[in-house]
């Protein structure tokens, strides 16, 4: 145990509902995803989050977890399995005014919930985040909310603990892994780790069931600006979807034998100038 | 934000030696053709220490005019002296577009400008072209793990940004250097940094592993069974002069260290030829290569989703074909 912690810790970890799916299903008449039928999961970047945050309590029991995620009323699900894994307490943000919002506009409005949500809270020493969504995957929202409450942020988190002042973080970087020291409060996103993140305990899921999912609405926010939410207070718009095409004249090679097959694989490269 | 003018700004991003990193002279190449279009002049923004080379390489690939800021407090990246560099020049110049490599420092750094100057930024794009109708930056990018596209337009505030995949585009051809350069000062107080690095814990795999400039990559996967079968990927790299990759489920099983890995979780890589080996190509890995020209597959099951993305689809033992594959390559290197 650190014998200079000074405080117990207070972490939000921001999280969102993807659908898990590997085959995309395209409306063609709107040009939007079908997302019905698809099962519907934790981003698993955000369950690196989770994880880690539920590190920091390892080490310090009294370290608090709250969950936020912005969707629709279905993503309670989503947050009652993160009560199961480690969190204290769960709010969603939900509301037709919040659809349609680009990152910008997402930024904001978890920005503004995170702070209505410290007034119950109190003040987050430490802001968690999957690097991504994997289904918008922009990496974006995480830093936005990090700019809109004016926090400095550790991006690409592989492990962070508090250590004195500071929290320490260990970051992915091209040359290997960065050691980076971050004062509170902050923001820090998280790709994944070497090890798998914890599941619901049976315990922790018999009390998920029962817990408190608070949902703040439009009118929870006397102080939003409208303008900068949903649709219109998106700078950029969805000029068109299209699936990519796929690969269709894909050659399969399969002679008598692998070396066979090898030999038929070099020629055709070589044929083709590949190689 | 309000446009003053419209210029194309390129970021071209430096190491901490304070030379380029590729991405951002790639940049230069759609930047060219987006300022043409939109008839603004091509300007690379230059931040770090020692940049001489990198000022130098921004005129060579054809930037008109090159803002640099060079200082000590630049010299390693840091979000918040970065964020101060790009966000106070842009309000100062007012550029129609800004482009950003999507490197992890890029994408780091990208949303804390777009959203202090309250504009849109699309990321990871894969193409980029110009709406004709209107002169918008058309972006272009994988969402979904790559199953989808979607080009995204910012039509009223600006600067238009967009972070944008390594490896893409071209470096633009070299040519004389006619690039007006104009030093700027930023002022950044240590009080400003919020962060220190306390130490680097260097991958000795690093130095050597360069995935993203790759023209050839031959990668394995969980069919190569452990670390002594990386040796048989090895040899093909050195026959075809290529690099080494592998997926996530060979480095989560330390057989090969991370800096070798293609993937939503690794890097992304746009060479000729990529051969993936024991591969079986989840949707994460096929995000981290759908830029790849030709890509070979060579794996035992013959259901392997790899196989549908394969040019070259090879169903077979990756120990019985591949060094076969090395031989032939070697033979034929020495006629």
């Amino acid at each position: 145990m650190d014998n200079t912690k000074v405080k117990q810790m207070n972490i939000l970890v921001c999280v969102k509902q993807v659908p898990d799916t590997t085959e995309i299903r395209i409306d063609p008449v709107k040009n939007t995803l079908i997302r019905e039928g698809v099962p519907s999961i934790l981003n698993p970047f955000d369950s690196y989050a989770l994880e880690a945050a539920a590190r920091i309590r390892d080490n310090d029991p009294d370290t608090k977890i709250i969950v936020i995620s912005m969707g629709p009323p279905q993503a309670e699900t989503m947050l009652r399995e993160c009560i199961g894994i480690a969190a204290d307490r769960a709010y969603l943000v939900s509301g037709r005014k919040f659809g349609g919002s680009d990152t910008l506009a997402t930024s904001y409005i978890l920005s503004q919930a995170i702070r209505k949500v410290e007034e119950t809270e109190g003040r987050f020493d430490l802001i968690f985040c999957g690097k991504q969504a994997i289904d918008g995957d922009t990496a974006q929202v995480g830093p936005e909310i990090g700019e809109h409450l004016g926090l400095p942020q550790v991006t690409y988190a592989l492990e962070a603990s508090v250590s004195g002042e500071e929290l320490e973080v260990r970051k992915e970087v091209d040359e290997g892994v960065e050691v980076i020291g971050i004062k509170y409060p902050c923001l820090v996103t998280f790709t994944k780790p070497s090890f798998e993140p914890r599941t619901a305990t049976i315990k922790r899921k018999m009390a998920a069931k029962r817990a408190q999912i608070t949902v703040l609405s439009e009118a929870d926010f006397p102080d939003m600006d409208w303008n900068r939410c949903g649709l219109a207070g998106s700078p950029t718009r969805v000029k068109k979807t299209f699936v990519p095409p796929v690969k269709t004249g894909g050659v399969k090679i399969q002679e008598e034998t692998d070396t066979m097959s090898a030999k038929k694989l070099f020629s055709v490269l070589t044929e083709k100038g590949i190689i | 934000m309000e446009a003053k003018t419209k210029d194309v700004w390129v970021l071209i991003e430096t190491k901490d030696d304070g030379t380029p990193k590729n991405v951002g002279l790639e940049l230069l190449n759609p930047g060219r053709i987006i300022a043409g279009k939109q008839d603004g002049k091509l300007t690379a923004l230059v931040i770090g220490n020692h940049i001489g080379d990198s000022i130098e390489a921004a005129g060579v690939y054809g930037a008109d005019r090159v803002i640099a800021v060079e200082g000590e407090v630049f010299a390693h990246y840091t979000t918040e002296a970065y964020q101060k560099a790009v966000v106070e020049l842009c309000e100062k110049y007012g550029p129609a577009t800004l482009m950003i490599g999507a490197t992890n420092n890029g994408r780091d750094l990208a949303p804390r400008v777009s959203s202090r100057l309250q504009t849109g930024l699309t990321a990871d794009c894969t193409q980029v072209d110009v709406e004709e109708e209107t002169g918008n930056v058309a972006w272009t990018r994988p969402a979904f793990g790559g199953n989808l596209m979607a080009t995204i337009i910012c039509a009223d505030t600006r600067p238009q940004m967009g972070t944008v995949r390594p490896g893409v585009f071209q470096k633009p051809e070299p040519a004389e250097n006619h690039a007006e350069v104009i030093r700027e000062t930023v002022d950044v107080a240590p009080e400003d940094i919020h962060t220190r690095v306390i130490k680097l814990i260097r991958d000795m795999d690093a130095d050597n592993v360069n995935l993203e400039g790759a023209e050839i990559i031959v990668s394995g996967g969980r069919g190569v069974g452990g670390k002594a079968g990386f040796k048989v990927i090895e040899e093909a790299a050195e026959a075809l002069d290529a690099a080494v990759g592998a997926s996530r489920a060979a480095v989560d099983a330390g057989w090969i260290s991370h800096a070798h890995q293609v993937g939503q979780t690794g890097k992304t890589v746009a060479p000729k030829l990529y051969i993936a080996c024991g591969i079986s190509g989840a949707i994460q890995h096929a995000a981290g290569i759908s830029n790849a020209e030709v890509i070979v597959a060579i794996n035992k099951d013959p259901d392997a989703p790899i196989f549908n993305i394969a040019d070259y689809g090879v169903v077979g033992d990756l120990f019985e074909v591949l060094p076969v594959l090395t031989q032939e390559i070697l033979e034929h290197k020495q006629k």
